[in-house]
């Protein structure tokens, strides 16, 4: 392709611009492709070259450290305590305490079967006592892999801590040997809330999110490489294993034969991709539209119209959401009224598991959607159009410009440029958007199609809402549900990916001014 | 305004004004309307289920009686006690995670950022599916679902640092620095200086923490795991709009909502400025 340079670049209309950005991401991808490898590669060289470095260190402070450095090397601490720094050497005895007892508590078992995540299944065995076959339970594959997974974190972190423990001795010596003298307790506890206040202010949070997000997600990608689900629960009915590449197979290859996973998941992935442009870009500019509405000059009580509309945000969305599906139900109010008026001689049925196409659920959908989205998107654009300069329509106008030339040249690029990361975020976040689909359709009508995959699949389904089907059905295929997962968050990346790079508005660069 | 010397300019801002009104006056109606028909549906006493007409035949507090005898009562005391948890806890690691985030320059900083970012971009519906299990071993599930329901809450809460951290970044910096010259130490700007600032967003962070629970679906369902002393009130509510309790639940739904709906409205109307305050915060700086 062809290289502008940035004055025949600036020459370009916006549309070619457009274009010459997202070719020009498209043509950079080899190289972008070609430097993160060789990133990668430097990754582990430098990596290499600091482990040696920190092991070269690690002899040296051996070699030149005093016997209480020494002994650290073994009893994490003790350096620290023999030279009066009594808080900190308890803090690092305590975490080996912890640790070996964790290891000793079952720890090192556990993480001795994550290669075969458990040998003994749930058997029956014959019980003299008894006279009987009882069923005995062996391993259990989950904790197997859970704690598993949670061993070799605590085996990283005690690697750093003990390494910590050695520099500490190294600096507390240097300290020493120079004449000063080393921090008391009370001055450690003090730079808790001072200099390092910002460590004590992550601790909770960042334990929090690594208990509760990390550590979930590290196992639950794992699991899409076993074969856990409801008849292989671990524990009660059979173990899991690894099987390899396998559930990537199968939902990903394309056997040609009609219904299979391949088959479904490209399907709802259209469809979901569909949702999420409409769902967004609908709300965008009918919520813009509305907030210039009621912002336009000459218009009365714009604090009522506002109000009715914020109101309905603060109302649950379960209960607007479960009352206007039921609201469009086949003996709903809706057919209802159209039956009293005449204007239908059946029941439509909207949005149920009737419902005879798949267009008629999925337009309602993004309709009910606009329902939900446009007062949101009415407050956050208000305060925006507020803040665009009154000058600037003043002058176009002197110019000549009418309204519609206004709002294309002035008010839609500010507002692109300001709303851009919003807009993207509530693009993928409507790529996860559960509430809205579950509760108004449960994914209904059944798409008969997609009966060989598993979750009763409909035609209003979304990536996540099948997801939770899987999960919630009799067969639970969990390794199914973990590679949806999985593939949910490459297209998110993707598409992050993409918008980044190619919408000058997310990286702040140019255009409006 | 210097056209309205022009009547033909005058006159068409008249149509358009008038334009104008007829759709917001329509609009209003719209979004009205499903809330209406729910209170009027409420009152309604000569049928429990579903009927294609709005107004009552015969009006009286039923469902409401009915509501004070069910399990609804539980519903809510759960959901209740686990907003008011969750808005205390969330609001303090918000807090740190954003204040930090905003204001010290440490090593990590930028990967931590990063980081949290890319997982963001996983489905948290993965993580739900473990956690169910964890906390099951816990015994934190079904009948003590509330408990549970609160730690998963407020454990990763860190992560919707986005909004605070963006007000934080208005404070000026010289602030903390005229203070820390005088001898003040971090934590005592914090507590002194910047949170006496930081009103409007603290309140936007307790507002949606406490309004978070009342609408969440999924995980509460997950942990309650069909025992019914365990649910929030969306997950019970839900079971009572399935194909078998319909029929005799479907106006005692409707006046469940307009319970559910009165408190949280009420509080959303009166904290309503600090939360467009913090949404359009949030929107502009990502």
């Amino acid at each position: 392709m062809k290289k502008y340079n940035d004055l025949e670049y600036l020459r370009l209309s916006k549309g070619q611009k457009f274009l010459y950005r997202l070719v020009s991401f498209f043509a950079a991808i080899p190289v972008a492709l070609k430097n993160g490898c060789l990133g990668i590669g430097r990754f582990f060289k430098n990596l290499a070259a600091a482990i040696g470095r920190e092991l070269a260190d690690i002899v040296l402070t051996f070699k030149n450290g005093d016997w209480k450095t020494r002994l650290s090397f073994l009893i994490m601490g003790f350096g620290s305590m023999a030279r009066g720094q009594v808080l900190r050497g308890l803090l690092f005895l305590l975490f080996e305490a912890v640790f070996i007892f964790y290891m000793i508590m079952g720890g090192g078992h556990w993480m001795s079967l994550l290669s075969s995540l458990g040998r003994i299944g749930p058997h029956d065995e014959y019980s003299a006592v008894l006279d009987a076959y009882t069923k005995v339970y062996g391993d259990n594959s989950f904790k197997i892999l859970l704690y598993g997974v949670l061993t070799i974190f605590f085996i990283i972190a005690l690697v750093y801590t003990w390494r910590l423990n050695i520099k500490q001795n190294k600096i507390a010596e240097d300290i020493l040997r120079s004449g000063k003298k080393l921090r008391s307790g009370k001055e450690d506890l003090k730079s808790m809330v001072d200099d390092q206040f910002h460590k004590t202010l992550l601790a909770l949070p960042l334990t929090g999110i690594i208990l509760f997000t990390v550590m979930p997600i590290i196992f639950m990608v794992l699991v899409a490489f076993t074969n856990y689900d409801g008849s292989h629960d671990g524990y009660n009915n059979a173990l899991f294993t690894w099987v390899g590449l396998k559930n990537f197979r199968t939902m990903l290859t394309w056997s040609g034969s009609g219904v299979n996973y391949s088959a479904t998941f490209g399907e709802i992935l259209t469809w979901t991709l569909i949702w999420a442009f409409f769902a967004t870009f609908t709300n965008y500019f009918l919520g813009m539209f509305v907030a210039m509405m009621i912002n336009k000059k000459g218009i009365y009580l714009k604090k009522l119209w506002r109000t009715v509309l914020v109101l309905t945000i603060a109302i649950p969305q379960f209960i607007s959401l479960l009352y206007v599906s039921k609201m469009f139900a086949k003996n709903g109010i809706v057919n209802g009224l159209l039956l009293d008026l005449g204007w239908i001689t059946q029941a439509i049925d909207f949005m149920g598991s009737q419902a005879h196409n798949a267009l008629l659920p999925r337009v309602m959908v993004i309709l009910i959607n606009i329902w939900v989205g446009i007062p949101y998107l009415m407050l956050i654009t208000t305060g925006i159009l507020m803040n665009i300069p009154a000058d600037l329509y003043e002058s176009s106008r002197i110019d000549g410009a009418n309204a519609w030339q206004q709002y294309t040249k002035i008010t839609l690029p500010y507002m692109l440029f300001i709303t851009g990361p919003y807009l993207l975020t509530s693009f993928t976040n409507n790529i996860n958007n559960f509430n809205v689909i579950y509760l108004l359709t449960g994914g209904a009508p059944t798409n008969a199609a997609a009966s060989g995959a598993a979750g009763s699949v409909g035609y209003t389904d979304l990536l996540i809402t099948w997801l939770f089907k899987i999960t919630m059905g009799a067969e639970s295929q969990y390794y199914m549900a973990s590679v949806i997962g999985i593939l949910v968050f490459l297209v998110v990346a993707i598409i992050s990916l993409v918008v980044y790079n190619v919408l000058p508005s997310i990286k702040n660069e140019e255009d409006f001014q | 305004m210097s056209n309205k010397r022009h009547m033909g300019l005058r006159a068409s801002a008249h149509i358009s004004n008038t334009l104008i009104y007829i759709v917001l006056v329509v609009m209003s109606v719209v979004w009205l309307i499903p809330f209406i028909c729910i209170v009027l549906q409420s009152f309604r006493v000569e049928s429990t289920w579903q009927v294609g007409y709005v107004i009552p035949q015969k009006w009286g507090w039923d469902n409401y009686v009915a509501l004070w005898n069910s399990d609804f009562k539980r519903w809510y005391l759960n959901t209740f006690i686990t907003a008011l948890a969750t808005a205390v806890g969330q609001t303090v690691f918000v807090l740190c995670m954003s204040y930090t985030l905003s204001r010290f320059r440490f090593k990590m900083r930028q990967g931590l950022m990063r980081f949290m970012l890319v997982l963001g971009m996983f489905p948290n519906m993965l993580a739900m599916i473990v956690l169910y299990r964890v906390l099951k071993d816990l015994g934190l599930t079904q009948a003590n679902a509330v408990p549970g329901l609160i730690l998963v809450y407020i454990a990763s809460s860190g992560m919707g640092y986005y909004v605070s951290k963006g007000f934080f970044d208005t404070i000026p910096k010289s602030l903390d620095e005229a203070a820390r010259v005088d001898g003040a130490t971090r934590a005592q700007v914090l507590w002194k200086i910047i949170l006496p600032l930081a009103k409007p967003i603290v309140i936007y962070t307790i507002l949606t923490a406490f309004m978070a629970p009342w609408g969440d679906f999924v995980l509460a369902r997950y942990i309650s795991f069909g025992t019914s002393a365990g649910m929030n009130v969306a997950v019970g509510m839900y079971s009572w709009l399935q194909q078998d309790m319909i029929g005799q639940r479907y106006t005692m739904f409707c006046a469940g909502g307009v319970v559910v709906a009165i408190p949280v409205t009420i509080l959303f109307m009166c904290l309503q400025k600090y939360y467009v305050e913090g949404v359009t915060g949030g929107a502009v700086k990502g």
